[in-house]
């Protein structure tokens, strides 16, 4: 039976579910001059979260609901980062969705109620729970990618989105249920997490559970985005309204992180001698992939998204590791990768206005001329994408690359840093298009005037800097997740 | 007297750099001065290297160090030699000189221009005084960043191509140098240059260490056959950052082999010195027959500062053939005191060819040689301080060029007489096409009615050239300060050398 400690031990995330139902209601009785409100009481909502969050951080790892739920440092820290970034993306979302005449309820509800499927996904300590969050997660991202309905664009993307994501949950949840059937062979069957981690030491069939790893690996690859599993990122980022993009690209990859990392250690770590190599191996594709599409991408919504598959990699490379180190770097990573890629879709929002979505590249022309201020934010953001010192990104890779070497993987490395030369091309050519080349004719370039948005944007940048200077703490947290 | 002179020396010109953005396109007069003013702070700040250095004492001096990331255990630590003290007086030195030379020239943006100088400046003095590798790793690539803007932005019609081609090519270096310092820091658990130093390591990993390290270092120095991004840089970007990059940014690269190549593999140093060695000796006669072909006065100096480093190179690598035979230590010490002399001699003098060009060009608006001649009739002075630097850059006796030449090929001729007759090679090549330029540029009628035009050298102008000519005839002349000043830091590198790490 659930008792009063299981309801405090997931106090936010209940929290967050009865806070987002109340928004449901205030939207449908609120006038519609009143909408704009529900803004700031969403971003309010988030940040209680957050002190909740930090206010009732256990001091040792606890378990919830008989083990279905675990409260470790890992889920805080990725928690506190996914409200975070959501909350940064609620502020920048503001302009583009007035202009765009989208200031719905169920753009913040959905969006809380995927933070929730976040928190619950990096929580999960049980099978279950691991597809209940990725479910609450990404059901919510479709109905988002769709939000803007009578356009064709978004729709396409949601669709195709919603097709290839269900495919995906399917195979995942066939290889649970393989890994399943393996666990009760010679043993009793489990779901829960903790105790699947041995299973390949009694399991009368390790056949059935490697095929399971690898059904599970896959869902892992999609919601990553790593190829050969990233057929739906270019699409989805080009066609999504930019705040969706924006969220997706970031939170959403930290969830995606805590999923890998639940799955593989908590569950499958008796088998990290099979599936490290698998990684390694979607990391290089994804590094290929990732940076060598990007080069010939005019869109910056596309070329971001194959910048975040190409970042995919790297954090794949942390992961393929298998070691707390590696954990630490990729959970580094993903945190970092979040703060970046917030901050260039930031840009972006800044810029677009009704008619004028600031997406081509080219659209980009003279920036430095109109606006340097926002001209240099974006600096700060593709240099530290770029991963050039002594910006944010550079360490981030730093110690992903570190930990391969510490994992006898030099060769990997070595990839790594090869498609990091060519990954500077693109990053160069956005900076390029920014500072170097004339406004177009007519360029209607200009930052938009809101306050919240260009003050909560430069400290997003700017961020990458001070983080690149002192990045220190933040490593030590990371690691301290992960018991070092 | 300072602390912490040294962070001091990095931080003011960095944080100098904000007041002078913030003074915004508006006021470009405000950011001008500001930018002069902490560019002349640093300068005075920086002389206080020479009060608080003890040239005797060797070893690293005036060091500071904190916990910058405690669970990598990186430290920010700096500390400084004699070597490290003089490319840092001439890197305060020049950026002074450059801000000052760009003071009417750059009308677009100047305040962005002079933010990114400064921002370059304390950048690159920060690479001269890192003793953590992995700081030194940060610092040298992140001068890439205000590098790539000043090219970009006030560049020449081809710079875009010329930036991002500088840009990769330096990344391509260095990344595997990164790759090098993660293997040490798995085997030593530290970043700290000093403990690198000491580490054993077999021959088999030295051999890849001293190539990830020369990849990185030879794209930046540059060396044969990676140099071809260095014609380009220089002819597309402003006279300022050619004058930065040719008298500052190559001598990172050669700063490096002192600091990486040298004491962390002795052994494979020694065992491919014949290499380095060969591609000096490239640099030096081919590269030289390349500059005398070219019709651009930026590129004809582009590959004539290829040639000189080459003498750097040669120097330092001659040493390691030297320094295994006791009776030569002390030879070994020649080559590697003349390689020093070099680099800071060529900092000086390239920059001030850079500079000429750049006078030239304000006016005319072509680097072409051909457009040229008789020069002399209409700037006589503006001819008398070219044919100095000139002069200098042929290595004539009497100027900073000599001494860095000579003593490398005197320690060249102990370890192998061929070796010292191609480096010799240099003081007809060097002649050839220098004196070759300045003949045409300089003398004969003028045929070209533009420039007739052609006006005097203005104040601003002659105090950046008196400066620079200062600076030659000082170190031509009395070289034994500078000499004095890095002396036991040689004979300390040169101890290195002589280690066996297997």
């Amino acid at each position: 039976m659930p008792n009063l400690n299981d309801i405090l031990i997931m106090l936010p995330e209940f929290y967050l579910v009865v806070a987002a139902c109340l928004l449901l209601l205030l939207d449908a009785f609120m006038k519609s001059t009143e909408r704009p409100m529900l803004h700031w009481i969403s971003i309010a909502v988030l940040l209680v979260g957050i002190y909740l969050l930090i206010a009732g951080q256990p001091a040792q790892t606890v378990t919830a609901f008989g083990g279905m739920f675990v409260r470790d440092r890992v889920a805080e820290i990725l928690k506190v980062f996914a409200l975070l970034t959501t909350a940064i993306v609620f502020v920048y979302a503001r302009p583009y969705l007035i202009d765009r005449k989208l200031v719905t309820g169920e753009f913040y509800t959905l969006m809380i109620f995927a933070v929730i499927g976040i928190m619950l996904l990096v929580s999960a300590g049980n099978l279950v729970t691991v597809y209940l969050g990725l479910e609450l997660l990404s059901l919510s991202s479709y109905a988002l990618v769709a939000l803007n309905r009578d356009a064709k664009l978004p729709s396409e993307a949601a669709i195709k989105y919603f097709v290839l994501g269900a495919l995906a949950s399917g195979m995942l949840l066939y290889g649970m249920s393989m890994v399943y059937g393996a666990s009760g062979m010679g043993g009793t069957p489990t779901l829960d997490l903790a105790q699947l981690h041995h299973v390949s030491s009694y399991t009368t069939s390790p056949k059935l559970l490697l095929f399971g790893l690898i059904f599970m690996i896959i869902g892992i690859g999609f919601k990553l985005g790593a190829a050969p599993f990233h057929m739906w990122i270019p699409d989805v980022y080009q066609g999504a309204p930019t705040p969706v993009t924006a969220f997706v690209a970031s939170a959403s990859k930290l969830a995606a992180f805590g999923m890998a990392y639940r799955l593989l250690d908590s569950g499958m770590g008796d088998l990290a001698h099979q599936w490290q190599l698998i990684l390694a191996v979607l990391a290089v594709l994804s590094l290929a992939i990732g940076n060598l599409v990007a080069i010939v991408q005019t869109n910056l919504k596309r070329l971001l998204a194959y910048s975040t598959i190409s970042h995919m990699g790297y954090l794949l490379l942390g992961l393929s590791a298998a070691s707390p180190e590696g954990y630490a770097a990729a959970m580094f990573y993903a945190i970092s990768y979040a703060l970046m890629s917030v901050a260039a879709f930031g840009v972006i929002l800044a810029l677009a206005r009704s008619g004028f979505e600031c997406e081509e590249i080219s659209d980009l022309k003279g920036l430095n001329q109109k606006s340097p201020w926002m001209a240099f934010l974006m600096l700060l953001a593709m240099f530290s994408l770029a991963g050039v010192p002594p910006l944010f990104g550079f360490w981030a890779k730093v110690l992903v690359l570190e930990a391969a070497i510490h994992a006898n993987m030099l060769w990997l490395s070595i990839v790594g840093v090869v498609f990091a030369i060519i990954g500077l091309y693109y990053y160069l050519h956005v900076i390029k298009v920014v500072y170097f080349d004339k406004p177009a004719e007519g360029s209607v370039l200009a930052a938009k005037p809101d306050i919240s948005l260009r003050v909560v944007l430069s400290l997003n940048a700017l961020t990458l800097l001070a983080l690149g200077l002192y990045w220190g703490p933040l490593l030590g947290w990371c690691r301290s997740a992960f018991g070092l | 007297m300072f602390t912490h002179l040294l962070s001091l020396l990095i931080w003011l010109p960095v944080a100098g750099a904000i007041p002078v953005l913030l003074a915004g396109s508006k006021r470009p007069n405000l950011a001008r001065w500001l930018a002069l003013i902490v560019a002349v702070l640093t300068f005075v700040v920086s002389l206080f290297l020479l009060v608080q250095f003890q040239p005797d004492a060797g070893g690293m001096q005036l060091s500071e160090s904190y916990l910058w990331i405690a669970s990598w255990g990186v430290h920010y630590s700096l500390a400084v030699d004699g070597i490290s003290v003089a490319l840092i007086l001439m890197t305060t030195f020049v950026s002074i000189l450059v801000i000052v030379g760009a003071w009417e020239v750059i009308q677009d943006k100047p305040h962005q221009y002079m933010a990114a100088m400064l921002v370059l400046e304390g950048l690159l003095i920060g690479v001269f005084c890192a003793t953590d590798a992995l700081l030194f790793y940060a610092l040298f690539e992140a001068i890439l960043i205000p590098m790539f803007i000043l090219i970009g932005i006030w560049g020449g019609p081809r710079r875009v191509y010329a930036t991002l081609k500088f840009f990769i090519y330096t990344f391509f270096g260095s990344v595997f140098m990164l790759i090098a310092l993660l293997y040490l820091y798995q085997k030593a658990g530290t970043f700290d240059m000093a403990t690198l130093a000491a580490l054993p390591l077999t021959m088999k990993e030295q051999t890849w260490i001293f190539f990830a390290f020369l990849i990185a270092f030879a794209i930046k120095v540059p060396m044969v056959p990676v140099h071809t991004w260095l014609p380009d840089a220089h002819v597309e970007a402003p006279t300022g950052g050619s004058v930065v990059l040719a008298a500052v940014m190559l001598k990172v690269g050669t700063y490096g082999f002192l600091r990486f190549i040298l004491p962390i593999t002795p052994d494979a140093g020694a065992h491919y010195a014949w290499l380095v060695i060969v591609l000096s000796l490239i640099a030096i006669v081919y590269i030289g027959y390349v500059a005398l072909v070219q019709e651009d006065m930026k590129k004809l100096v582009a590959y004539s500062s290829i040639a000189h480093m080459g003498f750097v190179t040669l120097g330092i690598f001659i040493a390691f053939l030297l320094v295994r035979d006791p009776a030569n230590v002390d030879m070994a010490r020649l080559g590697m005191q003349g390689a020093m002399v070099q680099m800071i001699s060529h900092g000086f003098v390239s920059g001030a060819m850079f500079s000429c060009i750049g006078v030239m060009y304000d006016r005319m608006h072509t680097r072409q040689i051909k457009d040229y001649g008789g020069v002399i009739n209409v700037m006589p002075w503006f001819g008398f301080f070219y044919v100095l630097f000139a002069m200098a850059n042929c290595g004539l006796p009497g100027t900073s060029g000599f001494v860095g030449e000579f003593l490398v090929i005197l320690a060249s001729f102990s370890a192998n007489p061929w070796i010292a007759l191609f480096a010799a090679f240099t003081l007809i090549i060097g002649a050839a096409y220098t004196l070759w330029m300045v003949k045409r540029v300089l003398w004969g009628d003028i045929t070209n009615p533009h420039v007739g035009e052609m006006k005097e050298i203005n104040g601003r102008e002659t105090f950046v050239l008196i400066a620079f000519a200062a600076a030659v005839l000082a170190l031509g002349i009395w070289p034994q300060p500078l000499v004095h000043l890095m002396d036991t830091s040689v004979s300390h590198l040169v101890q290195q050398l002589a280690i066996h790490k297997i």
